[in-house]
């Protein structure tokens, strides 16, 4: 008789997580929780590489490069590593692509839910738990070359500032201080912007450093994409203000990435710091 | 020792209707309105936190009168069934419906079981579509019926009186300003005092819960509270405002009904 109604596991009241909902109701729908079989599957799988974020005043920028690979192979050349999370906030991940993609749908959801429940929006800090909550269950994966490494950035309305959180594999969070980049670029990216990263870069300012940055990851690591001039396939870049959070336009980025390059034909090694 | 009376089925669906249309009743009327650019939906409510009206999904809302843990948790219910289905699926996937038919199938089981006492609520599940043709508004009633509705609806309180009232001033394609001023004045009527004129009362922006589905908006979630401050600058000056009256106001929203108020004969007969 009772067939037809929705089950108790809706009815039930206590939890604003989706994710929870979904671990008790159809728990094979949550990405993570996946039997894998012995062996390495990160070679058939495409991985996604380099994500940068930076603050400036007034806000933060997110930005990843297009390339997914697989081995040696360029699995997909406009792949989307960097997301909205929700309107205050935004999330790249890198690692193994399809569970990345997934992971971000599950966060945004989450996310959404969240509101949705309770009427009310998760603190910034809420929502960066409630991500290391998400990839914690990951680890097994990550052993078998399915790791997912999500950079989290956000404006946060009480601080009034634009705010950046880390990842590692077992879910650890941390808060990173004006600049972070995670991926297989990383670590060019983050010696680029220790050279170019200033605390009072305009807006316009901080998507140039982090072009750059990817750029300078793109030139050393095969892996991170560089821009696609004969394609015109440039970064994807998200910024989150006061005012929100916005993709920049493709064209807004192809300029940015023009003068950025036409830099670089000058010195290839992009803009020279000073040494004292 | 006492006979177990013998109650016809006609006789105990009459009284399990009449027992949640009576506490359904108790409550305030939730009106929906169709306008160019959506649906409107509004209710008196001076509860900021506790709400009648909600979100669901992209263009999906939820409203509902009655009690409020019930209607609480068909929300809840919900919004899980349509962020799975978003999930599972994809956003264009979650249809008003499918919604509709959820809460339709689990109204009506709960009406028709023993066990249980029906839900003292009445719901709207409304979708806004690209156009105003495919706008789309559906009734749950208490034992799981679904209706169409077009233009205009009511649920819960003094519905026919404020339906009389918008029957009269609706008109179609109208703006939002113009949809908000026929639906706050259609709450502000109240039953006829003893065959006369119904009464008429000038709501209080700050009692007011109003919220649209606007396909307007830029955003892929089309559902928009409208805050006092906007309702007080859209509606302008209608005169003295009254608030409502103090007997009806401890009822609403949650404990919609009393226990004490039922007379024993509308109790449910229990089974067996």
């Amino acid at each position: 008789m009772d067939d037809s109604r929705l089950p108790a596991s809706f009815m039930t009241p206590g939890t604003s997580s989706f994710a929870d909902f979904l671990a008790g109701h159809s728990p094979d729908l949550l990405p993570l929780r996946r039997a894998v079989p012995q062996g390495h599957a990160g070679d058939v799988a495409p991985h996604g590489t380099t994500i940068v974020a930076a603050t400036f005043p007034g806000g933060v920028v997110m930005a990843g490069d297009r390339r997914a690979t697989m081995g040696n192979i360029i699995a997909q050349r406009t792949f989307e590593k960097v997301f909205p999370a929700d309107e205050y906030s935004c999330v790249g991940i890198a690692g193994s692509a399809g569970l990345s993609v997934e992971l971000v749908r599950l966060f945004q959801t989450e996310l959404e839910h969240y509101e949705k429940i309770e009427g009310t929006t998760l603190s910034i800090d809420g929502k960066a738990n409630r991500l290391a909550g998400l990839i914690r269950g990951n680890l097994a994966m990550a052993m078998q070359g399915l790791a997912v490494v999500p950079l989290f950035a956000g404006y946060d309305l009480v601080s009034g500032q634009g705010r950046i959180f880390s990842y590692d594999v077992t879910g650890g969070r941390y808060e990173e201080k004006a600049f972070h980049s995670v991926g297989s670029g990383s670590l060019f990216a983050r010696g680029s912007l220790k050279k170019l990263y200033r605390d009072d870069l305009s807006e316009s300012d901080c998507v140039t450093a982090l072009v750059q940055a990817l750029y300078d990851a793109a030139d050393d690591d095969s892996a991170t994409g560089g821009p696609d001039l004969t394609r015109r396939i440039f970064p994807v870049v998200q910024v989150v203000t006061a005012q929100g959070g916005r993709r920049l336009a493709d064209d807004e980025v192809a300029e940015i990435a023009d003068s950025v390059i036409a830099g670089r034909m000058n010195r290839p090694d992009g803009p020279a710091a000073a040494l004292t | 020792m006492s006979m177990p009376f013998y109650v016809s089925p006609e006789q105990l669906m009459k009284d399990r209707a009449d027992f949640a249309r009576k506490g359904i009743a108790r409550g305030r009327s939730v009106v929906a309105v169709q306008y160019a650019d959506g649906v409107l939906f509004a209710s008196e409510n001076p509860s900021q936190a506790l709400h009648k009206v909600s979100e669901l999904y992209d263009r999906i809302a939820f409203a509902a009168v009655g009690r409020y843990n019930e209607f609480e948790n068909l929300r809840i219910a919900g919004v899980r069934l349509a962020d799975m289905r978003g999930y599972a699926y994809d956003r264009r996937d979650v249809t008003g419906r499918g919604l509709a038919n959820a809460y339709a199938q689990t109204l009506g089981t709960i009406f028709s079981s023993g066990g249980e006492k029906p839900y003292e609520v009445e719901i709207f599940v409304a979708e806004v579509g690209d156009s105003a043709a495919e706008d789309q508004i559906y009734r749950l009633t208490y034992q799981g019926q679904v209706t169409d509705e077009h233009q205009y609806a009511v649920m819960g309180g003094a519905d026919e009186v404020v339906a009389a009232y918008l029957h009269e001033h609706y008109t179609e394609n109208a703006d939002l300003s113009t949809a908000l001023h026929v639906a706050v004045a259609a709450l502000g009527r109240g039953p006829e005092d003893n065959g006369g004129a119904p009464s008429e009362r000038v709501i209080p922006a700050g009692d007011l819960e109003v919220a649209v589905l606007d396909r307007t908006r830029t955003q892929p979630r089309k559902f928009l509270r409208l805050m006092p401050t906007r309702l007080e600058a859209m509606l302008g000056d209608r005169g003295p405002t009254t608030a409502a009256p103090a007997e009806s106001a401890k009822s609403a929203p949650e404990p919609e009904i009393d226990p004490s108020d039922i007379p024993a004969d509308s109790d449910p007969p229990t089974p067996g």
